[in-house]
């Protein structure tokens, strides 16, 4: 048997398809005044493992949505696997697992999961999925007498049932505790650890980065960052040292900041001076002890600001 | 992207096929559900019955002729829609709160059609609404009601197929009216179509201008057709218009509410 014949014997997800796992071109969403999702355009390719980065209201919902094929775009194109996404989730291609809700309180966990199962043509064994969501022994258990955490795991159960080529999850660990968020990302790299591409909303950059390979930073409906997650780290990271600094505003002061060691970026406003820097210490050091500044703060960089920040270089 | 051999080939899995249309194991867990909750067992499955006690049980009624039975074969008919009403009803009705709860959302993501969801709803809307029938039956069997056997059988069929209209009417108001206030609204509602369409009290008792309005009530139309084999109908094809009218009516406003809630959730 030669390879080529071979390769077409075992289908897998990544083979069946050559096009991105999704492909979102000038994908646009308003919602009354409101423009949610503006121009948007991402490809994703088969097996990485994405997050997309926002603070809320940054559109990320949304755009999991119009993924998904819940709401529609008023303009642009929307692609999974080559698919309008209707029919990757009919296909059972994609599974998603949602924020909060979806879930009946009546139902028990394992009859969650078997109703789920019912609706697919074929999917994993029950059994086997809420194994690996941790959920062997809270299978009889009441829905609504479950953690948030457990209610959690078994949207993500749900998710698992068609072994899907393409998981997208909506602030997963929303809700769960350090130790189920741990248990979650574990089940989550041995799923991507078969090749699957995952695509997942986060507002923490923690999250971002310790799973993604690549982050996908989004504000105001648009990306403003895009790319390896080593990359997107450095950007968004740092502290920021504020000080009031009578005469700030002289230009010869604020380049003297920025030849600091470590300064990355140097804000003034009126007497008042921001620093951004990778060496808190010495750019608090130089200027307290160089300059005339007061009431010296230093403080982590939110990933607010750097979105902020981020946005305001994006804009032309 | 390196190349797909640096990553383990998942296992291989069988081609994909469309899924089943209707879905049995879930139309299983459904009923199971149905059974299990209990305020709805009780509104269901005993309160006809309780009803059919108090008002169809009494000695004379038996004694009494009401066509080709007695006056209790008559009552329990009665009842035996207004429980078939009930269930359909408040079973179609309960997927308000489904989508309160985001479980049509999470449906979505399922390969299961929109349109299978509402057919599997109205099936066990239909099944909890033979049920329903099937008590009242049974408890006025064992009370003394009293017809021909293929009677039975005849006025229990009408009295579940009629109830179609119900399933429908409940699912138009399951996707109308939000969350809790579907069914709290419904309960007094189908209390005033009964009385009002001559399941509890018949119609030839009200004044004329009443009974005009009774003739106009889908609970008219059903009691009327699943009576139809035990007393006749004085006017059986205005029943018959009156069940086919309403189902069309709220099949028609179920579909219109669904399409907007599918297109967004």
């Amino acid at each position: 048997m030669n390879p080529t014949s071979l390769a077409a014997a075992v289908p897998s997800p990544l083979a069946a398809t050559t096009a991105p796992a999704i492909e979102l071109a000038s994908v646009t969403r308003h919602f009354g005044a409101v423009t949610a999702v503006d121009e948007l355009s991402l490809t994703v390719n088969p097996g990485e493992v994405v997050a997309l980065l926002g603070p809320n209201g940054a559109g990320k919902t949304t755009t999991i949505d119009l993924l998904l094929g819940l709401g529609r775009p008023d303009s642009g194109r929307v692609a999974i696997l080559g698919k309008p996404p209707a029919e990757a989730i009919a296909e059972g291609l994609v599974s998603a697992v949602m924020q909060t809700g979806g879930l009946l309180k009546d139902l028990s966990v394992a009859e969650t999961v078997r109703y789920v199962a019912a609706l697919h043509a074929s999917t994993v064994p029950v059994a086997e999925v809420l194994d690996r969501a941790g959920l062997t022994e809270r299978a009889n258990r009441r829905v609504g007498k479950c953690s948030g955490g457990e209610q959690q795991r078994l949207r993500f159960a749900l998710a698992l049932l068609p072994d899907p080529a393409l998981l997208v999850l909506d602030e997963p660990t929303t809700g769960m505790d350090v130790e189920g968020r741990r248990t979650f990302w574990a089940s989550m790299r041995e799923v991507a650890s078969r090749g699957r591409t995952i695509v997942f909303a986060t507002h923490y950059l923690t999250e971002a980065d310790e799973f993604a390979d690549r982050i996908v930073m989004l504000r105001a409906g648009r990306v403003v960052a895009d790319g390896g997650t080593e990359h997107i780290k450095a950007m968004v990271t740092g502290r920021m040292v504020r000080a009031t600094l009578p005469g700030a505003a002289d230009r010869a002061v604020a380049a003297a900041i920025y030849a600091v060691p470590g300064v990355r970026d140097v804000q003034v406003h009126g007497d008042s001076v921001t620093v951004v820097t990778d060496d808190a210490d010495g750019a608090a050091r130089y200027l307290l002890t160089r300059t005339a500044a007061r009431d010296l703060q230093v403080t982590s960089r939110s990933l607010d600001d750097a979105f902020v920040a981020l946005a305001t270089q994006e804009k032309p | 992207m390196t190349t797909s051999a640096a990553v383990p080939a998942p296992a291989p899995t069988a081609p994909r096929r469309r899924p089943p249309f209707l879905p049995l194991p879930v139309l299983a867990l459904e009923l199971h559900r149905l059974l299990r909750n209990r305020r709805n067992v009780i509104f269901t499955m005993i309160m006809p019955s309780l009803l059919f006690l108090l008002f169809g049980s009494d000695g004379g009624y038996k004694t009494q002729s009401a066509g080709n039975g007695n006056v209790t074969a008559y009552i329990m008919v009665s009842l035996a829609v207004y429980a078939a009403m009930v269930a359909t009803t408040t079973t179609g009705a309960a997927v308000s709160l489904e989508r309160a709860a985001g479980w049509s959302r999470q449906l979505r993501l399922s390969p299961l059609r929109p349109v299978s969801y509402i057919v599997l709803k109205a099936a066990v809307a239909m099944v909890a609404g033979a049920l329903a029938v099937a008590v009242v039956l049974l408890v006025g069997y064992l009370r003394g009601a009293e017809m021909a056997p293929p009677l039975w059988l005849a006025c229990g069929v009408l009295a579940w197929a009629c109830s179609m209209v119900f399933a429908a009417f409940g699912l138009a108001m399951g996707y109308l009216l939000p969350g809790e206030s579907a069914m709290q609204l419904l309960g007094p509602l189908l209390g005033l179509l009964s009385f009002l369409g001559g399941l509890f009290v018949p119609i030839d008792t009200f004044g004329s201008v009443f009974a005009d309005i009774a003739r106009w009530t889908p609970t008219w139309g059903a009691g009327e057709l699943a009576r139809w084999p035990l007393v006749g109908s004085s006017d059986l094809l205005m029943a018959t218009a009156n069940i086919v009218g309403w189902t069309m009516l709220f099949v028609a406003l179920a579909a219109w509410r669904f399409r907007r809630d599918t297109d967004r959730v």
